[in-house]
C-alpha cells in the first residue's frame, strides 16, 4: 500500500502565551514542532504498513525550515518525504493549501491512501483533509479512531461521531483524517534518526506543481484575516472570599438567583 | 506580498513585531521589515504608534458570484431523522443575518424520509427548504452529500451558508467548500454583517485559543462558516409557519463510494459532553482519580455530566471521552463548574463560551479565574462539599 | 561537562532522554507500586531500536559498544532503575551469545533480541550460590544429542518475561573451575518453567523470578562455546556488563541530584531557599562531584573496553563498585535534602534510594568487586620489577 501522510510544522501553541498587558503573543523560546495530530497520522500509517506492507511518503507545505518535521518523520520510519515550499505559498488559507497539497500528492504516483491528522493546532480548522480529498476526487472518512479491516482494496474504519461512532467501508484510493484514539504514537527509532540525518528532503515549488501564483498563497486564498484581538469573556466576574462553607453556599445561592440552577421539581 | 512599511516614519520601536501573530515582522537595522508569513491581518498597523504601516488591498480576480449571490442558507443536518440542536441555533442566527441583509433564509436538508423535518424548519424560521430525499442519502456519506449540496449551491447561489461544527459538519462542509470553490471559516464564535460591503464578518479563536481572528471572504460565494453547538442562541419558533418546499432529485450518477456498515450509538463511558446543560470538570487539582468521585457527585446533583482537563486524562484518572478543550470537546453549557482546573488556554478555548462559569482552585493566580464568572480561591475538597450541602438544603426547602 | 560523544552517541542519549521524559517518568510510580513489568515501555524501546545497540550490524543491529550501552542505560536509569534493569538485563543475557555463540546461534537469536521480539535473561545465581558461583548445583547431563538440565536458578532478572535464557550448569563436577557449561534455553523448552516471582525492596518494575529445570531437555547445539567454558563465559560476560551497572548508578544518582537540587531551590525555610544553607549546598556539592567522577570512570572504562582491550577485569570492577557506592550515598542524601517530603511516596527520591541498593549487590557484590580489584592489583604488582 502506498500511503501519503500530510504533516505540518506548527508553533508549540501549548507554550505560546498572550501578554496580558499588550495582548500580543509572546513567542520567544516557542519551538516549532510537528503538529501533534500528525503524529497520530504517522502512527496510523506505520501500523498499516506493518500490517500490509508498502511505502509511506510524508508531505508538507511550508517554509524551508519545515523540512525539519519531514526529517522527523523519517526518524519515525517513513520511507520518503516531499516538501512543498515556495514564497508564493505564504499566507495561504485552507483553499490555497489544499491546492498545493493535492498537486503534491498527485505527483507522487499511485497513492492508495492519504492520511491526515484531524486538525492543526495553530489553525484548528480541520478543513485540509476533506478539502484534499475533494480536489483529488477521493472518497474520505474523517475522525477515524480505529481500523476494523485492512486490505489492498478497502479499509473498514470506525468514524468518531458526537454520539458514538460509525463503522464505514472506505474504498481505496481514499483519504482519512485520524483522531488520537487511533493509537499511541511510537517513539522515533535510532535507525530512522540516523537515516534522517543524511536524508535530503526533496522540494517542489509552485512551478513544478503546475500551479500559478493566483492559485496559491495569499493571492489564491478566498478568506482573509481582517482583525486580530485578545479573547475576552462576557459577563461580570466576581471573586468570592471567605471560608469554604460560606463561599460554597454563596455561589450556589447566586446561581439559583440567576436561574442557572433551577430548584423547582 | 505583505504590509507596506514607511521607513521614514518607522522608529524601530518593535511594537509591530510583538503584535504580529504570524511572526511576519522583524527589526533589521532598527527598521521593521515584513516577510512572507504576512497575512495582511493588520494587527501591526493597529499597533504602530507612528502610523507607518498600511495594509494594501489584495488584487483578486472579480468573482461574478458576488453580484448575483443572494440568500442566507443553513445546512439542516440530520441523522436518523433527528436534527441536532445546533440547526435551530443556526436558523436563529441565520434569520437575524437574513433580516439584516433583507434576503430569504433557506435550509438545505439531505436524507431519507424527511417529511417530518421540513415543517420544523419552517417553524424555526426558514423561508424556503431545499430537500433532497433519497434512499442513497439515508446514511451519511461525505462524497454523495457533498455532490448534492454543492450542486444545490451552484444552482441557487446563496451568499452565505452556515453549518454546525458537529463531527458530521466538520467532515462534510470543508469538502463542500472545496467543491463549491469558496472560502470556509470553521468554528466561528461570532457572525455579523459588515455595513459597507455587506460582507459576513466571521470571528473565531486561533493559535490554540490564544487570540481571536475576524475573517472575511470578500470575493467568493457563498461565504461559508461552521459554528459550534451552543454558541449561537436559537431563534423563535412559530408552530405552523409556512414556507416554500423545493424538492431535489438525484441523478443516476449520484452514488456514495463509502458505505456505512453500522451506526453505534454508544459513547465511551456514555458521556454526552456537547449536549449537556451542566458540565462539572475536574483537573489536576483533584490530586488523583479518587478526586473524580466528588466531581461525579456534583455532576449528579446538578444533573450534568463529568468533564476533565487534558492533564487529568493524560494522568489516566479518567477516560478521554470526558476531555474538554482544544484536543477534546468544546462545550458551552448553561453552567460550567471547574474544580481544581488551572485554566490553560487550550482548556479555556473548549469552555469559555459557557453561560455561567464557576471555578474553585487554591491558586489565586490560576488563569481559570480570568474567565470564571464566580471564582473561589480555596480547597475544592472543602468548597465543593459546601456547595453540595447548600444545594441539598435549598432543595429540601423548595 | 562535554564528553565529546559522536553524533550517533548523542542521538542515543537524546532519544533515551525523550523516552525517559515522555514515557518512563509518568509511569514509574505506578509501576513501582504495582510491581509491574513495564511491557509498554519495553515495546517503545524496541520500536526505537534501542535493543539493537550492541547487536552487530550483520545481524541487523547498530554495532555499538560498551559506551553506547552505558549512555542508553544511564539516561533510562535517570527516570527509573526498574525499567533500565529490565532493559539492560536483556543485554546481560545476550552477551554470552555475542561472545561465545556459534554463527548459527548468533544468526538465530541476535536478531530476535535486537528487535525486542524476545527479551533475554542470564541465569547463574542459585540459592546456595551467589558470590560463590562455583557452588552452583544445577546439572546438565549429556544424553545422546541432547542435554538434560535439572536444578533451579534464583533471582533471575527478566525471569518469566524473557524468551531466551543463557544458563550456566555443571556438566562435570570433577573438573572444578572447568566443570560448568553455558547453554541457551528457550521458554518453550520441555521441562523448563518459571517459579516464584519475587517481591523486592526496589527496582520493582523489574521482574525477578525463580527458574526451574525439571528434566529440561535441550538439543546439544545449545551449548555456548564448548563444554567446560561455563564459568569463563560468566566471567567474561560480567566484565562486559559491569560498566552498564555503573551507568545505571550514575543515572539514578543524577536523577536524585536533579530532584534534590530543584527542591532545594524552591523549598524555603527561615525565609530562604534551603540551597543557600551551606549544610545543604555542601551535600549537593559532594553528590555532584562524586557523580561526575563516577560518570567519567564509567565512560573511560567503556571507551577502553571498546578500543579492543584484552584485559579489563580490574577497571570493569572499578566502574561498577565506585558508581554504585556513590549512587547509594547520593540517593540517601537526596532523601535527606528533601527531608520529610523525601520520605513520602509522593516524591520520587525514596524510590531512587530503594532502587540504588541493588546496584551494590547484583552482578557481583561490591565485596566481590573489591576482591577482583585486589587480585588484579596483586597480579600487577607481582609483574613489576
Amino acid at each position: 500500500m502506498k500511503i501519503a501522510v500530510c504533516i505540518k510544522q506548527v508553533p508549540d501553541t501549548a507554550n505560546v502565551k498572550l501578554d496580558p498587558e499588550t495582548h500580543t503573543l509572546k513567542r520567544e523560546g516557542v519551538e516549532s514542532i510537528i503538529n501533534p495530530f500528525d503524529l497520530f497520522a504517522l502512527e496510523a500509517a506505520l501500523r498499516l504498513r506493518e500490517q500490509v506492507g508498502g511505502e509511506i511518503v510524508a508531505i508538507s507545505m511550508g517554509p524551508p525550515q519545515a523540512e525539519a518535521v519531514l526529517k522527523e518523520a523519517i526518524g519515525y520510519g517513513v520511507d520518503e518525504c516531499l516538501l512543498l515550499s515556495d514564497r508564493a505559498f505564504a499566507g495561504a488559507d485552507t483553499w490555497a493549501t489544499t491546492a498545493a497539497l493535492a498537486s503534491g500528492i498527485a505527483g507522487l504516483g499511485e497513492v492508495d491512501l492519504v492520511v491526515c491528522g484531524k486538525q492543526a493546532v495553530d489553525g484548528d480548522t480541520a478543513q485540509v483533509g476533506p478539502g484534499i480529498a475533494r480536489r483529488l476526487g477521493l472518497p474520505h472518512v474523517a475522525f477515524v479512531k480505529g481500523f476494523r479491516e485492512v486490505d489492498g482494496g478497502r479499509l473498514v474504519v470506525e468514524r468518531q461521531m458526537d454520539d458514538g461512532f460509525d463503522v464505514v467501508a472506505l474504498p481505496l484510493p481514499g483519504l482519512i483524517t485520524v483522531v488520537r484514539e487511533v493509537g499511541e504514537p511510537r517513539p522515533p527509532s535510532l535507525k530512522g534518526k540516523m537515516r534522517a540525518k543524511k536524508y535530503e528532503v526533496p522540494t517542489k515549488g509552485a512551478a513544478e506543481l503546475g500551479l500559478t501564483p493566483e492559485q496559491v498563497g495569499l493571492a489564491g486564498s478566498f478568506t482573509q484575516v481582517v482583525k486580530v484581538f485578545a479573547p475576552t469573556v462576557s459577563g461580570d466576574r466576581q471573586r468570592l472570599e471567605g471560608p469554604p462553607e460560606e463561599t460554597g453556599a454563596q455561589v450556589i445561592d447566586a446561581l439559583v438567583d440567576n436561574q442557572v440552577i433551577m430548584l423547582g421539581g | 506580498m505583505g504590509v507596506i512599511i514607511d521607513k521614514e516614519l518607522c522608529t524601530g520601536c518593535g511594537q509591530c513585531v510583538d503584535a504580529c501573530p504570524f511572526e511576519a515582522l522583524e527589526l533589521i537595522d532598527d527598521k521593521a521589515v515584513v516577510n512572507d508569513a504576512c497575512t495582511l491581518c493588520g494587527a501591526c498597523a493597529d499597533e504602530c504608534p507612528e502610523e507607518a504601516i498600511t495594509v494594501p488591498e489584495v488584487e483578486r480576480a472579480e468573482d461574478e458570484r458576488t453580484a448575483t449571490a443572494k440568500g442566507v442558507w443553513v445546512f439542516a443536518e440530520q441523522r436518523g431523522g433527528v436534527m441536532p440542536e445546533v440547526v435551530a441555533e443556526l436558523l436563529g442566527q441565520g434569520r437575524r443575518l437574513a433580516d439584516e441583509l433583507g434576503v430569504e433564509l433557506g435550509a438545505a436538508l439531505l436524507g431519507h424520509n424527511l417529511d417530518g423535518l421540513t415543517g420544523e424548519l419552517f417553524a424555526l424560521g426558514a423561508d424556503v427548504v431545499y430537500a433532497a430525499d433519497d434512499q442513497r442519502l439515508a446514511a451519511f456519506n461525505d462524497d454523495i452529500y457533498c455532490e448534492v449540496l454543492a450542486r444545490l449551491i451552484g444552482e441557487h447561489q446563496p451568499e452565505i451558508l452556515l453549518a454546525g461544527a458537529t463531527s458530521l459538519g466538520r467532515s462534510l462542509i470543508p469538502r463542500v467548500a472545496t467543491a463549491a470553490a469558496t472560502g470556509l471559516t470553521a468554528d466561528c464564535t461570532g457572525l455579523a454583517i459588515e455595513p459597507e460591503k455587506k460582507l459576513l464578518l466571521q470571528t473565531r479563536p486561533a493559535f490554540g485559543g490564544n487570540i481571536m481572528a475576524t475573517i472575511i471572504c470578500p470575493s467568493a460565494r457563498p461565504q461559508m462558516a461552521t459554528v459550534r453547538p451552543r454558541v449561537m442562541k436559537r431563534g423563535g419558533r412559530s408552530e405552523g409557519r409556512q414556507g416554500r418546499l423545493i424538492s431535489v432529485e438525484l441523478g443516476p450518477e449520484d452514488q456514495a463510494a463509502t458505505k456505512v456498515l453500522e451506526v453505534v450509538q454508544a459513547l465511551d463511558d456514555q458521556v454526552n459532553l456537547v449536549g449537556a446543560e451542566v458540565v462539572v470538570t475536574g483537573g489536576r487539582g483533584l490530586g488523583g482519580p479518587e478526586g473524580f468521585d466528588l466531581v461525579r457527585q456534583m455532576a449528579t446533583a446538578l444533573d450534568g455530566v463529568v468533564g476533565a482537563t487534558r492533564g487529568a486524562v493524560d494522568a489516566e484518572w479518567i477516560g478521554h471521552a470526558h476531555q474538554v478543550g482544544q484536543t477534546g470537546r468544546t462545550v458551552a453549557p448553561k453552567l460550567y463548574v471547574a474544580l481544581g482546573v488551572s485554566g490553560a488556554v487550550q482548556h479555556l478555548v473548549g469552555m469559555q463560551g459557557s453561560d455561567a462559569i464557576v471555578a474553585v482552585n487554591n491558586d489565586p493566580n490560576a488563569p481559570i479565574f480570568d474567565v470564571a464568572h464566580y471564582g473561589i480561591v480555596g480547597d475544592l475538597f472543602e468548597v465543593a462539599p459546601a456547595m453540595l450541602a447548600r444545594l441539598k438544603q435549598l432543595r429540601g426547602q423548595a | 561537562m562535554d564528553y565529546f560523544f559522536t553524533e550517533e552517541q548523542e542521538m542515543i542519549r537524546d532519544l533515551c532522554r525523550q523516552i525517559a521524559e515522555e514515557r518512563i517518568k509518568p509511569a514509574r510510580a505506578e509501576l513501582d507500586e504495582k510491581e509491574q513489568f513495564p511491557s509498554e515501555i519495553m515495546k517503545a524501546l524496541a520500536q526505537a531500536d534501542l535493543f539493537q545497540i550492541i547487536i552487530p550490524e550483520q545481524y541487523g543491529g547498530l554495532g555499538g559498544g560498551c559506551l553506547e550501552n552505558c549512555i542508553a542505560v544511564e539516561e533510562l536509569s535517570r527516570a527509573c532503575c526498574g525499567v533500565s534493569t529490565s532493559y539492560a538485563a536483556s543485554f546481560l543475557g545476550a552477551y554470552p551469545i555475542l561472545l561465545y555463540g556459534s554463527e548459527e546461534q548468533k544468526e538465530k537469536y541476535l536478531p530476535l533480541i535486537g528487535s525486542g521480539e524476545q527479551y533475554c535473561a542470564f541465569a547463574l545465581t542459585e540459592s546456595a550460590a551467589g558470590s560463590d558461583a562455583s557452588a552452583i548445583a544445577t546439572e546438565a547431563a549429556k544424553d545422546g544429542d541432547s542435554y538434560v538440565l535439572n536444578g533451579s536458578k534464583q533471582w533471575i532478572t527478566n525471569g518469566g518475561e524473557a524468551g531466551v535464557y543463557t544458563v550456566v550448569a555443571i556438566t562435570d563436577r570433577s573438573k572444578g573451575p572447568r566443570g560448568a557449561t553455558a547453554f541457551i534455553v528457550e521458554q518453550g523448552d520441555e521441562g523448563f518453567s518459571v517459579g516464584k516471582k519475587e517481591t523486592k525492596l526496589g527496582i520493582r518494575a523489574s521482574a525477578t523470578a525463580e527458574l526451574i529445570f525439571n528434566n529440561c531437555r535441550i538439543p546439544a547445539d545449545r551449548v555456548l562455546g564448548r563444554e567446560g567454558l561455563g564459568f569463563v563465559v560468566a566471567m567474561r560476560t560480567f566484565d562486559k556488563s559491569r560498566p552498564g551497572v555503573g551507568a545505571q548508578a550514575v543515572g539514578v544518582a543524577q536523577g536524585a541530584l536533579d530532584e534534590a537540587g530543584a527542591f532545594a531551590r524552591t523549598r524555603k525555610q527561615f525565609g530562604k531557599p534551603i540551597i543557600t544553607f551551606q549544610a545543604v549546598a555542601h551535600m549537593l556539592a559532594d553528590m555532584a562531584t562524586e557523580i561526575e567522577a563516577a560518570r567519567a570512570l564509567v565512560y573511560a572504562t567503556a571507551r577502553y573496553i571498546d578500543s579492543g582491550a584484552k584485559d579489563f577485569s580490574k577497571v570493569s570492577a572499578m566502574a561498577k563498585v565506585f558508581p554504585s557506592d556513590v549512587a547509594m550515598r547520593a540517593t540517601t542524601n537526596a532523601v535527606q535534602v528533601l527531608g520529610g517530603h523525601g520520605y513520602m511516596r509522593d516524591y520520587p527520591v525514596e524510590k531512587m534510594m530503594r532502587d540504588a541498593k541493588i546496584l551494590q549487590i547484583y552482578e557481583g557484590t561490591n565485596q566481590i568487586q573489591r576482591n577482583v580489584i585486589g587480585q588484579e592489583l596483586n597480579k600487577e604488582y607481582g609483574r613489576k620489577k
